[in-house]
């Protein structure tokens, strides 16, 4: 039982150069003559994408990278898996590892389910999201987006607004932000914004006042109320978007080229106005194209170790 | 007659005071005399050189999973690790499967340690049927059976009511009311400590506060009924400052603490590994250092491990689904020399009074002392061997320890329950 694994599992881990090396390759996959150059570097491996956890995006998004490339990709979703019939993740996880996949894409709503399983697992698995803890690959797809629309990550403002508490978006997105000198505003009802959050990295505010927290903002990140974690509704519901819900208005009081991003899936008039969702200002869609890119940058550094 | 000497070690003895190089004379079970170059013909000799010869340590505080998950552990493997970890009397908590809230349950347990045990078992009785908070258990009658104290252990009683009506009954019955203080509402769904480790792990919290509420809830009704009580585990800086208050205004109230709990802060745990998995949780940095200068000072009384066996499968899990409790008998003497007796924070003596005459005050037991005609139960241990813990090696059925591939300096040497040598490394 040994620990071999190099997969991905954060962003907390990585280091600044390798980050960049992500997004520099990413970039060239999204240049359609490289793309077609690269087509087949993968080919004759195989992924394993589990999601013991609804995913639309993610998942898809990992098998278009992996098909892209030349790899093979079998997605397996939990309702669909022995895990609904009581087999532990352990065990679930030897089973596939016994047919010797090059790699194992996870997703789980338990925290740190994908490093409990790298102590014990040869095989590289990389983190699609594990409970409240990190979201590697959408980091990397929101700063490259960033970087489409401005040149350097450097001294930004990036307010990020909604439940912190319980974002793995945020928290990778703080982690890789923080390393390249962004400063972070976090921004919600104080409920969902723990004061610990803002010792997680160098250059990392709070503030409970969104019109504050947007204020000079480059970029703005919504996201999700992820009501389905609560115990209990931490603050009234019929009060949320008055407060911290992302309208038109505020926008003015950001930087004149702010952009708006959301890592999906949006709530129409809980966490964001429509008016916003479909402004010139939103790039939600164009993250989920680089989405792709990213993720096959991460599948070629995983696979073939560059 | 049946006669042991055990030679050459250096006895202490908190109860009379003793600190020196003497024999040990036991006979027929009984310790017979205690002084330097006792001579007995015939006796069988054991050689306690360079070793410490101490009463029989108690351990107040463990969990033997019988009746009901006698996979994790019995009465049987649990004693053999109390007695490989130089324990002579254990006391087992009624969180088992029944729960021990009656007088069956209660002289089910005695019975199987009379013929299954290497070490004295006692049992702890619950407080409430069931465990469930609500209805009081049968104290009167589980005592008769031989409880010694009760305690509503991971289940703790939430209410107010209930608590204030048990401590009445105990306090007349003379029965300690042992709490693991915990409101339940505010740790609920939480994983570790709730601080900067457990954001930054995306974990839920178990605040301090969830501890803090509930030991001012329990002093303050042991103030109103009289009973004495006493607080499991105490894990945070503010609670070993109440227990303090609480003993300056001359309350019967006492706390203990385990070996984890003044030995391991949050942010030292192995992420998302759990065998640092236990409630209360591994608190901060902070609270790790007030529960050492609780014992120090005298506020913690007693050193209890808390020892929970799981089985591995059930910590082979995503951590948010393990269950709660490491294991602990067969390191507690040795984490207790390497943080506490190295560490020049405590003496030697200071350190034994915490294992046996601490918790035999505190349950009211006549145990714990290296005097003529008591039982001979005496734990003898090393402050100079170095070893190094493979829990693969365990004698519980369970594995999970934090401690495991931890290199120490001293632990335990041999065990001597009613004279007869039980364990010897």
């Amino acid at each position: 039982m040994t620990a071999t694994s190099a997969g991905l599992l954060g962003i907390e881990e990585l280091s600044r150069p390798e980050i960049q090396a992500i997004l520099s390759r990413a970039s060239e996959f999204r240049n359609p003559q490289e793309a077609e150059r690269l087509r087949g570097i993968l080919r004759g491996k195989m992924i394993v994408n589990l999601f013991f956890e609804a995913s639309t995006r993610t998942r898809t998004s990992f098998e278009i990278a992996a098909k892209r490339l030349g790899a093979d990709a079998v997605s397996i979703t939990a309702s669909g898996s022995s895990v609904t019939k009581g087999e532990s993740l352990v065990d679930t996880l030897n089973t596939l590892a016994a047919m010797r996949p090059n790699a194992i894409v996870m997703r789980h709503a338990a925290s740190g389910a994908p490093h409990f399983l790298a102590r014990y697992l040869p095989i590289p698995i990389i983190n699609a999201g594990d409970g409240t803890h990190e979201h590697p690959t959408q980091a990397l797809l929101d700063a490259l987006t960033i970087l489409d629309h401005r040149s350097s990550l450097e001294g930004l403002r990036v307010a990020i607004i909604g439940d912190i508490a319980h974002s793995r978006v945020a928290r990778s997105n703080i982690y890789l932000l923080s390393k390249f000198g962004a400063e972070v505003v976090l921004c919600g009802p104080a409920t969902l914004v723990p004061a610990d959050l803002a010792r997680l990295a160098r250059g990392v505010s709070i503030s409970y006042d969104i019109k504050d927290a947007i204020s000079g903002a480059d970029v703005i990140m919504m996201l999700r109320v992820q009501l389905e974690r609560f115990l209990e509704t931490p603050f009234h519901p019929g009060e949320y978007f008055q407060f911290y819900g992302l309208r038109l208005e505020h926008i003015s009081l950001a930087k004149p080229d702010v952009i708006v991003m959301h890592p999906g899936p949006i709530n129409r008039g809980r966490e964001l106005s429509s008016e916003i969702a479909d402004s010139q200002r939103s790039v939600i869609l164009n993250q989920v194209e680089n989405g792709v890119a990213v993720r096959m940058a991460v599948l070629e550094k995983v696979l073939n170790g560059t | 007659m049946k006669r042991l000497l055990i030679k050459h070690g250096r006895v202490v003895d908190p109860a009379s005071g003793h600190d020196a190089i003497a024999d040990v004379l036991v006979e027929e079970g009984a310790i017979a005399a205690v002084g330097p170059n006792l001579s007995a013909a015939g006796a069988e000799r054991f050689d306690a050189s360079g070793m410490v010869v101490a009463p029989g340590f108690i351990d107040m505080h463990v969990h033997l999973r019988e009746p009901g998950f006698e996979h994790a552990e019995t009465i049987e493997s649990g004693a053999r690790a109390a007695a490989a970890g130089g324990f002579t009397t254990i006391c087992c908590m009624p969180n088992t499967s029944p729960v021990n809230d009656n007088a069956t349950v209660t002289s089910y347990i005695v019975e199987r340690a009379r013929s299954v045990a290497d070490v004295h078992v006692l049992p702890i009785g619950a407080i409430t049927k069931n465990s469930s908070g609500e209805e009081l258990a049968a104290l009167a009658t589980m005592q008769q059976a031989g409880i010694i104290a009760i305690s509503d252990d991971g289940r703790p009683v939430m209410n107010s009511r209930v608590m204030r009506r048990a401590m009445e009954l105990a306090c007349a019955y003379k029965l300690p009311v042992i709490d693991h203080c915990e409101d339940l509402n505010l740790s609920a769904g939480g994983d570790m400590h709730e601080g900067y480790t457990s954001v930054r792990r995306g974990l839920r919290g178990i605040p301090s506060a969830s501890e803090d509420v509930m030991v001012a809830r329990d002093i303050i009704l042991a103030e109103m009924t009289g009973a004495r009580l006493h607080i499991a585990h105490i894990s945070t800086a503010n609670s070993v400052a109440m227990v303090g208050f609480a003993r300056s205004r001359g309350l019967l109230v006492s706390c203990e603490a385990t070996p984890h709990h003044f030995a391991l802060a949050d942010e030292h745990s192995q992420p998302y590994d759990s065998n640092y998995k236990m409630r209360p949780p591994l608190r901060g940095a902070q609270d790790v250092e007030a529960v050492a200068a609780g014992i120090s000072s005298g506020v913690v009384e007693v050193i209890a491990t808390d020892h929970a066996p799981h089985a591995g499968s059930e910590k082979m899990q995503e951590f948010e689904k393990c269950p709660f409790g490491i294991t602990g008998l067969e390191t507690a003497i040795a984490v207790t020399l390497d943080r506490l007796v190295h560490t020049g924070r405590i003496s030697l003596m200071r350190m034994i009074e915490l294992y046996t005459t601490g918790p035999a005050r505190v349950l009211n037991l006549n145990k714990g002392r290296l005097a003529p005609g008591m039982p001979a139960d005496i734990t003898v241990f090393s402050t100079t061997h170095e070893w190094t813990y493979d829990v693969n090696k365990t004698c519980s059925k369970s594995k999970n320890s934090p401690f495991h591939g931890v290199s120490f300096r001293g632990g335990p040497a041999a065990t001597f329950v009613n004279g007869r040598l039980v364990w010897a490394r």
